[in-house]
């Protein structure tokens, strides 16, 4: 259980997290950039897997999944190419549930632990709907960390970090992925009851896009995801040393 | 009771069986949604157990059926184009209610959930346009922000049913994304709703979407097949029809006609859109062709390639351009109890065409492609001498333009 092991360490360490977002496939170089930003100090990595339909996501992610899907990137050459970064952060993917249906939920997992990937975030397979995934993600000793909504009940929030392993997700606004212009009213309640909830390592994420925001946020909680923000700037053609940059700018904003 | 009528009251049958827990029909459906959304699809299943279950919510739906849809729709009998086919067909005729196809019955239903909720905006999205239509007109008729999303390519077939719904005061926004078209726009009216969820009802379509979706549309299209099987049931003396057939898109008017037939000997029958033919690769023949996956909130078949990426679906008819079929109809196809067929964009056009000249009826093109099937099979699959209940889902204005510059190739000035 290395992706909650190594979070709670560092929490403990009373460290706050940071935990970048990178669109997989987009582009050659996008293990160069998973090996660059944990070089700048990222506590976890999260991978996005991309999906033909991504929900949860708004205009930055979506256009990162579309050109990763259109040049040819697949589920299963990004968990491959996983298997090769060859960095000491902890990896967890990001994808949505039927690329996860469609493998097999034994065989994804498998190929998950097999590149050393430490954990799996499935946005549309909310705790009810778990069961045959987290079994099996469980055998293969992957960590699947479950997301808690501001509009969650208390009852269900308890359920939820339970539940959850390696940390737990609060998304910290109501909608979808993109950057905002400041931080949602909702990210501080959010950090707030997630870690009154348990004792699991909290990260907040969605809308979270600036350094500024990023110590609002972490302050509520253990640490947070930064998605839209990082991946914009590789959209614009930034490569592993501007998405270096970004994250070591956060970090600098969080350590100071 | 008498079969229902022009003139007659709207009557509504009991509520139809609840799928299984966690929204299952057989191994089908479920609520595979964000967390964000999982309150509000809680929230709405209780509030439609109760409301479904209570006379008071039935007579005021009835009462709208009855005075602003214009229901019972008939069922006529359609002597030309039987001598031509050498089947006795009989058309359910969804063409002939408000705003003119079985997309108000839903509304109506939802537009009064919506009430009891105290949510103030609907969104929803449309392929053809009449689901925004109907939409437009229900939020119209109840004082609703209403806003519809639609694929930027529907956008530009359906021109009229674009401006119908701006005149009817709501918002519509063109979908760029994927292929920009139905599967598109509820992606965007989902992400919207993860945003809304608070005050928003998500008004979905089709049979379709994460539990309780499938079942409460279900439940409100059932009238068509209730009534449908009354007023055969007069016109063939106690006798049900041999052979029941409907368009399916996402799959609601054919479910909501085979609601009504259940329980019948009949065969069930669900067209898909057969596109430039199901070998081209492009079609939208997600029984046929697809396989078991996980979109939109619900487990159903979905056309998607080796790594479950979803497919483009293609289709002359904007309706029927998508690539997944509601569950309960996935759950009948494995069971063995309805079966999916492909009719093509050609055979469509034949029936289009086939309609309007036997009986003076223009159907839109996703019904056309139940017609079309029948033309083909009548003799074959469809015995000569059987009787068949169709569906018409719609009428055919909104497909008026586009028709007319496929068969001239050019636009009408
Ligand atoms: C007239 C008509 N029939 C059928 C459909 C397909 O939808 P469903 O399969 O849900 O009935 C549509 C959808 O837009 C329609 O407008």
């Amino acid at each position: 259980m290395k992706l909650e092991s190594t979070l709670r360490a560092r929490r403990d360490a009373g460290h706050k997290l940071v935990v970048p977002y990178v669109t997989g496939g987009l582009g050659a170089g996008w293990t160069d950039v998973v090996r660059a930003v944990a070089a700048a100090g990222a506590d976890a990595i999260e991978v996005g897997i991309p999906f033909s339909d991504p929900v949860m996501d708004g205009r930055t992610i979506q256009e990162a999944s579309q050109r990763a899907l259109d040049i040819g990137a697949t589920p299963a050459a990004i968990v491959a190419a996983l298997g090769d970064v060859d960095i000491e952060v902890p990896l967890v993917v990001m994808t949505y549930y039927n690329p996860v249906a469609h493998a097999g939920h034994e065989r994804f997992a498998a190929s998950l632990a097999a590149s050393g990937v430490d954990g799996a975030i499935v946005p549309d397979l909310p705790l009810d709907e778990l069961d045959g995934w987290a079994d099996a993600a469980d055998s293969a000793g992957v960590e699947t960390v479950l997301l808690a909504a501001p509009n969650t009940s208390d009852d269900r929030l308890r359920a939820i970090c339970e539940r959850s392993r390696g940390f737990v997700y609060g998304v910290a606004l109501m909608g979808i992925t993109g950057e905002r212009e400041t931080l949602a009213r909702q990210a501080v309640e959010m950090g707030r009851r997630c870690k009154a909830a348990t004792d699991r390592p909290v990260l907040l994420g969605v809308g979270i896009s600036n350094s500024a925001q990023v110590a609002e946020a972490a302050a509520a909680a253990d640490g947070v995801i930064v998605g839209s923000a990082l991946v914009r700037r590789l959209l614009e053609g930034g490569g592993p040393e501007a998405a270096a940059a970004f994250v070591a700018e956060l970090r600098t904003g969080l350590d100071t | 009771m008498p079969a229902p009528a022009r003139g007659e009251h709207v009557h509504l049958d009991p509520p139809g069986p609840e799928p299984s827990a966690r929204g299952r029909f057989g191994e089908f459906g479920g609520r595979f949604v964000p967390e964000t959304l999982v309150p509000a699809l809680l929230e709405l299943e209780d509030e439609f157990r109760v409301a479904w279950a209570s006379d008071e919510f039935r007579a005021e739906l009835a009462a709208l059926l009855e005075s602003y849809a214009g229901r019972p729709t008939p069922v006529t009998e359609c002597r030309r184009l039987s001598e031509r086919l050498g089947v006795r067909v009989l058309l359910k005729r969804e063409d002939l209610t408000h705003t003119g196809s079985h997309k108000i019955n839903n509304v109506l239903g939802q537009a009064l959930l919506t009430r009891r909720m105290g949510k103030q905006r609907v969104i929803a999205e449309t392929g053809a346009g009449q689901h925004g239509v109907a939409t437009a007109t229900a939020a119209a008729l109840f004082g609703l922000d209403c806003i519809v999303f639609m694929g930027a390519v529907d956008v530009e077939r359906q021109a009229l049913n674009v401006f119908r719904m701006q005149l009817l005061g709501a918002e519509v926004v063109p979908v760029t994304s994927g292929s920009a078209t139905l599967k598109d726009a509820i992606n965007d009216a989902l992400r919207d709703w993860v945003a809304t969820v608070e005050h928003t009802h998500y008004c979905i379509g089709s049979v379709v979407g994460p539990h309780p979706y499938p079942w409460i549309v279900r439940e409100f299209q059932r009238v068509v097949g209730d009534e449908a099987r009354r007023q055969c049931c007069e016109l063939l003396d106690g006798a049900d029809p041999e052979v029941v057939v409907a368009c399916v898109g996402g799959g609601s008017n054919a479910m909501g006609t085979f609601a009504g037939f259940l329980e019948t000997s009949a065969r069930l029958v669900g067209v898909e859109a057969g596109g430039l033919g199901i070998e081209s690769g492009k079609h939208g023949a997600s029984v046929e062709r697809g396989v078991p996956g996980v979109l939109h909130g619900a487990r159903s078949l979905y056309l998607q390639d080796e790594d479950g990426q979803i497919l483009e679906a293609h289709s002359i008819s904007a309706g029927l351009d998508y690539p997944g079929v509601g569950p309960e109809h996935a759950a009948l196809a494995a069971d063995g109890r309805a079966e999916y067929h492909a009719a093509t964009d050609e055979e469509a056009l034949e029936g289009f065409r086939l309609l309007s000249v036997t009986e003076g009826i223009v159907p839109a093109l996703e019904p056309a492609h139940a017609i079309g099937w029948l033309a083909r099979e009548a003799g074959r699959s469809v015995p000569t001498g059987s009787t068949v209940l169709l569906t018409l889902s719609g009428r055919g204005d909104k497909d008026a333009a586009q028709v007319a510059e496929r068969i001239t190739g050019e636009p009408l000035p």
